[in-house]
């Protein structure tokens, strides 16, 4: 038992030494992960917001800035988060530092929550950017902070994962790219970022219910002005199960060593 | 307790290439152990399976008492690995690598930093600390993961080719530092194609090719076994025959030279005196390859022989 007890103390400390060299890497690297989230998003609140919104009408009675600066917020720790882990551990996989973490008695839990957690920090310090520079444009209110920050926490956590999952299968740099431009940006896109899915027409606003991302977006949205398309129950059980979903599949491909060892 | 425990250790590749054929290894602690043979004999192939960096296809692997299989974590703390190729991350510093292996080994960052310091001045590299390790010469790169394998102080520390592509002076103060790594306590294997590296440093000797182990003895057994030398010998006239003669092996290479080998209890004297009574005078005189190097050369040939399709290889 004694045995167990230092295997609990030693998985916390390997844990605390991938999660705070994930950190440090990207923000040893600031001007790659942090500055262009901040300067793209200050051009869509400046031109969709500021300009071009002053046309748009209010939505659900909100301010049209006010309506997309969550969706704009979380479209950033989406992309951030997935972006850290899978280009983090994709790199570990090239230059083969991944094989200290291999030979060292390291738990496959350990490497996954400190990859996934350096996303989620990654993720969650991008959106607390784009949501500062958006104080420049407008008075932003936040309604509900706790389903706020839980969704923005459990869409970092979703995204990290699946950035980790990439990163797992990938085999070159291509690799790591293909599924955030044409998986994730259109899914963001069409996820009600800009929009509320009333305004759509009915047939494809059945389509946009099957987008996952939509109700990530609205459950945050909500979290600031308080409206939201979906039900929030619905949005948190979605994001649940597919975190579960997700972190089974890591672990498996972690566990078997796939894409790493042969 | 063995340091390490391998039994009917089997590996197939994903193209179904045989690297490991059924290797049956037994090391004792505190032993100074050689694993010796050409390129693509399956050394690598073996140290990756203990240090879990390759799955095995089957056999079994136990290290400091602790089964691969049932006790993953515990047998992964008894080692230190320096791989063959470089495998830290070249854009971190040198002490943070030191530091983050000790903290994936479970050792408390306080700690790990006292411990780093100690580990990176033993092999001279205190003064690097700071330098991002891509900017190291490779001989300092060998040295960095020396002190990164040393830093939660396994019991069993596994060298693979740890001073190829490594100039003489330097290999020479690496062999200095792992024997007095073994002096401490710790069980060395390494892994070479030099011999004149296993002959130095090592106490047991295994030879490995294609995937079996040929010889697995001490190194002074070995040593007083291929203790008969190989000499080339010139003539002055030219020869037809091979001459016989007793207790040596004689051959004829062409009609001026003439290939024996001697045994330690003949000696090269006795030799001439009796190639001299059958009219045959000796002109020059030249060493063969060392006795370690003829003897690998000779295993190799034969493992070839019994194994059609290695010899290929
Ligand atoms: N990942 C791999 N996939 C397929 N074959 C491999 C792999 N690694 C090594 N081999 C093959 O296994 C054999 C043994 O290789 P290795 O263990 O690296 O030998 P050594 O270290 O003694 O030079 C070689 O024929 C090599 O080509
Ligand atoms: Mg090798």
């Amino acid at each position: 038992m004694r045995k167990r007890g230092w295997s609990g103390t030693g998985q916390w400390i390997a844990l605390q030494t991938i999660l705070f060299k994930e950190i440090g890497r990207f923000f040893r690297i600031w001007p790659q992960t942090i500055l262009p989230a901040a300067v793209t998003n200050a051009l869509y609140l400046l031109i969709f917001g500021a300009l071009m919104g002053q046309r748009i009408g209010p939505i659900h009675g909100i301010a049209y800035l006010d309506y997309i600066v969550p969706g704009i917020a979380l479209m950033s720790v989406i992309t951030n988060a997935y972006s850290n882990v899978v280009s983090s551990f994709y790199s570990t996989k090239f230059q083969r530092h991944i094989e200290e973490l291999i030979t060292a008695p390291v738990s496959e839990w350990a490497v996954l929550a400190g990859y996934v957690g350096g996303g989620v920090v990654r993720g969650l310090v991008v959106g607390a950017v784009v949501v500062a520079t958006a104080g420049f444009f407008t008075q932003l209110q936040v309604a509900h902070a706790g389903v706020l920050l839980a969704m923005g926490t459990l869409t970092a956590a979703l995204f990290a994962l699946a950035g980790f999952i990439n990163a797992v299968y990938a085999n070159s740099f291509d690799d790591i790219s293909i599924v955030p431009n044409f998986v994730l940006t259109p899914l963001v896109y069409l996820g009600g970022v800009f929009y509320s899915i009333e305004l759509l027409p009915s047939w494809w606003r059945t389509v946009s219910m099957g987008n996952p991302i939509l109700y990530m977006v609205n459950a945050f949205r909500y979290g600031f002005v308080g409206v939201s398309d979906v039900r929030l129950d619905v949005a948190f059980a979605l994001i649940g199960g597919l975190i579960v979903l997700l972190l089974t599949w890591a672990y498996v491909l972690l566990r078997r060593g796939t894409g790493i060892k042969s | 307790m063995s340091a390490l425990l391998l039994r009917d250790l089997r590996k197939t590749y994903g193209n179904r290439l045989e690297a490991l054929k059924g290797v049956d290894l037994e090391i004792p602690e505190g032993e100074f152990f050689a694993l010796l043979g050409p390129n693509g004999a399956g050394k690598s192939t073996l140290i990756s399976i203990v240090s879990s960096l390759v799955n095995k296809t089957s056999g079994r692997v136990e290290v400091c008492g602790y089964d691969l299989d049932r006790d993953r974590e515990a047998a992964k703390r008894c080692i230190g690995l320096v791989p063959q190729e470089v495998n830290f991350n070249q854009f971190e510093k040198v002490a943070n690598i030191v530091i983050n292996q000790a903290g994936y080994y479970g050792i408390p960052r306080r700690e790990a930093i006292v411990r780093a310091e100690r580990c990176l001045r033993q092999v001279d590299l205190w003064d690097k600390r700071n330098v991002v390790s891509r900017q190291l010469s490779g001989g300092m790169k060998r040295r960095l993961m020396i002190a990164r394998a040393l830093v939660h102080d396994p019991r069993l520390l596994i060298l693979d080719e740890p001073t190829a592509g490594v100039d003489i002076e330097i290999r020479h103060s690496m062999w200095e530092f792992l024997r007095s790594v073994n002096r401490r306590g710790t069980t060395v294997i390494l892994t070479t194609h030099y011999l004149e590296e296993a002959e130095n440093l090592c106490r047991h000797i295994a030879i490995i090719d294609h995937g079996r182990i040929v010889v697995n003895r001490r190194m002074q057994e070995l040593l007083a076994e291929v203790q008969t030398q190989r000499y080339t010998l010139e003539l002055k006239y030219p020869i037809s025959q091979v001459p016989v003669i007793e207790g040596y092996a004689v051959e004829r290479e062409d009609a001026y030279t003439l290939i024996a080998e001697v045994p330690p209890e003949g000696g090269v004297h006795g030799l001439f005196t009796r190639l001299a009574a059958q009219g045959i005078e000796v002109q020059g005189i030249r060493n063969g390859s060392s006795r370690l190097e003829q003897y690998f050369m000779r295993l190799i040939a034969e493992s070839g022989d019994r194994d059609g399709a290695g010899a290929a290889a």
